[in-house]
């Protein structure tokens, strides 16, 4: 399906913050995906013109080439802090949603404050997960299916029976997707609820669960381990 | 002797890291970042914490001035600046710190000029105190890298 050369998740990491950005890197990096990192918007914009063909004839700032016709290393997911001077993330979000040749990148936000508005504005506005800040490795692994899913989609575009698999697999992952990916094992467990009752109800909890989680590592002494086991501890409510 | 001072000093660095925790001072994410440090980024704590200590100081620098006069204090400029703060030491795991912060915010948000430089006392001194820590870590860190390159012939791991 894809060279060798392609066979590793190209992210693209958003963050005015040098620490975040460097956290992220590593984050990343750590996952085996390559990693470019921008400070701000306007320059991710930048980097995802230039990522597409490079004679473009439009005189928008946005290319309108489709992604298959591009040359070079493809993006397969943009990660961006919410809060940033001059363009959020929430526009940069909208912008590449309304891209023609950007909007089938996978888009997930980071913020470091749990304001459930602004979850929901951005998982409708089309961000694939919406991820609290400070962000984990736990947190990163479950990047890998929304770019799985777009790589499948670019390389197999002429079989209509995989792309009806690939339809009954988003439609699943739209409903996990759609849902704050710190309560993504809960709510797994969980049985099928309205979405936006869940995304009210896990925006509760995760406020109160934040503050027990982080009560119970710290009084039961530290290891590595507790980061793994965390997800599994968790109170109920 | 050389031989078991690795263990001393690994006793040592859990030791002090155990009461940071006690304290409050540092939460799980700082243990995210020492998972994060490995033979490919061998340095990539004290390369963050680094980073998180010149951006800090020039914060505090910058939250002074702006509190000097008590008339003109820019709080929306404050209020940036905290969420830097707090934004980057959430991210280390500095927790008291980023509290203080948060207290800090709040004092601004009411226009608190008073509130707010006891704040920023409070947020210097809590600073202060989480280098001191940190400096002690890495220190540690170095002597027992040092430490674990000695070898003795008689010695068993």
């Amino acid at each position: 399906m894809s060279s060798a050369a392609e066979s590793q998740f190209h992210v693209l990491a958003v963050d005015d913050s040098l620490i975040d950005r460097k956290l992220i890197e590593r984050l990343l990096k750590i996952s085996s995906y390559q990693v470019t990192t921008v400070d701000s918007g306007s320059k991710a914009l930048e980097f995802l013109g230039s990522r597409v063909n490079d004679d473009r004839s439009s005189s928008d700032s946005l290319p309108s080439v489709s992604p298959s016709d591009h040359q070079g290393v493809e993006v397969n997911l943009i990660i961006t802090d919410y809060c940033m001077p001059g363009m959020t993330g929430y526009d940069l979000l909208k912008k590449i949603k309304e891209s023609s040749s950007l909007r089938d990148i996978p888009v997930v936000i980071m913020s470091s404050e749990n304001v459930p508005s602004r979850i929901t504005r951005c998982l409708e506005e089309g961000a694939e997960e919406f991820i609290l800040k400070p962000v984990r490795l736990a947190d990163v692994n479950k990047l890998r299916p929304h770019m799985m899913r777009t790589k499948k989609l670019k390389g197999q575009e002429q079989e209509q029976e995989q792309e009806q698999e690939l339809q009954e697999e988003s439609v699943t992952h739209c409903e996990i997707r759609s849902q704050p990916p710190r309560q993504h094992e809960l709510e797994i467990e969980q049985s099928q609820q309205d979405q936006s009752q869940q995304i009210q109800q896990h925006q509760q909890q995760k406020s109160g669960n934040n503050n027990k989680r982080k009560a119970l590592d710290v009084e039961e002494g530290l290891s590595p381990d507790r980061t793994r086991s965390r997800y599994n501890g968790v109170a109920t409510f | 002797m050389l031989g078991w001072g690795v263990d001393f000093l690994r006793a040592e660095m859990n030791r002090l890291l155990a009461l940071l925790f006690h304290q409050g001072v540092l939460d799980e994410q700082f243990l995210q970042l020492q998972q994060l440090q490995d033979e490919s980024s061998p340095n990539f704590v004290s390369e963050v914490i680094t980073i998180y200590f010149s951006e800090s100081e020039k914060l505090l620098r910058n939250l002074r001035m702006l509190l000097m006069d008590r008339e003109l204090s820019d709080y929306k400029k404050m209020e940036i600046h905290l969420n830097q703060m707090m934004g980057s030491s959430s991210s280390i795991g500095a927790k008291r710190v980023r509290n203080v912060c948060v207290a800090f915010r709040a004092a601004s948000e009411q226009s608190n000029h008073a509130g707010c430089l006891r704040a920023l006392e409070l947020l210097e001194h809590e600073y202060c105190y989480l280098k001191n820590k940190l400096h002690e870590l890495f220190q540690i860190e170095q002597q027992r890298a040092l430490a674990s390159g000695v070898r003795y012939p008689a010695q068993h791991d």
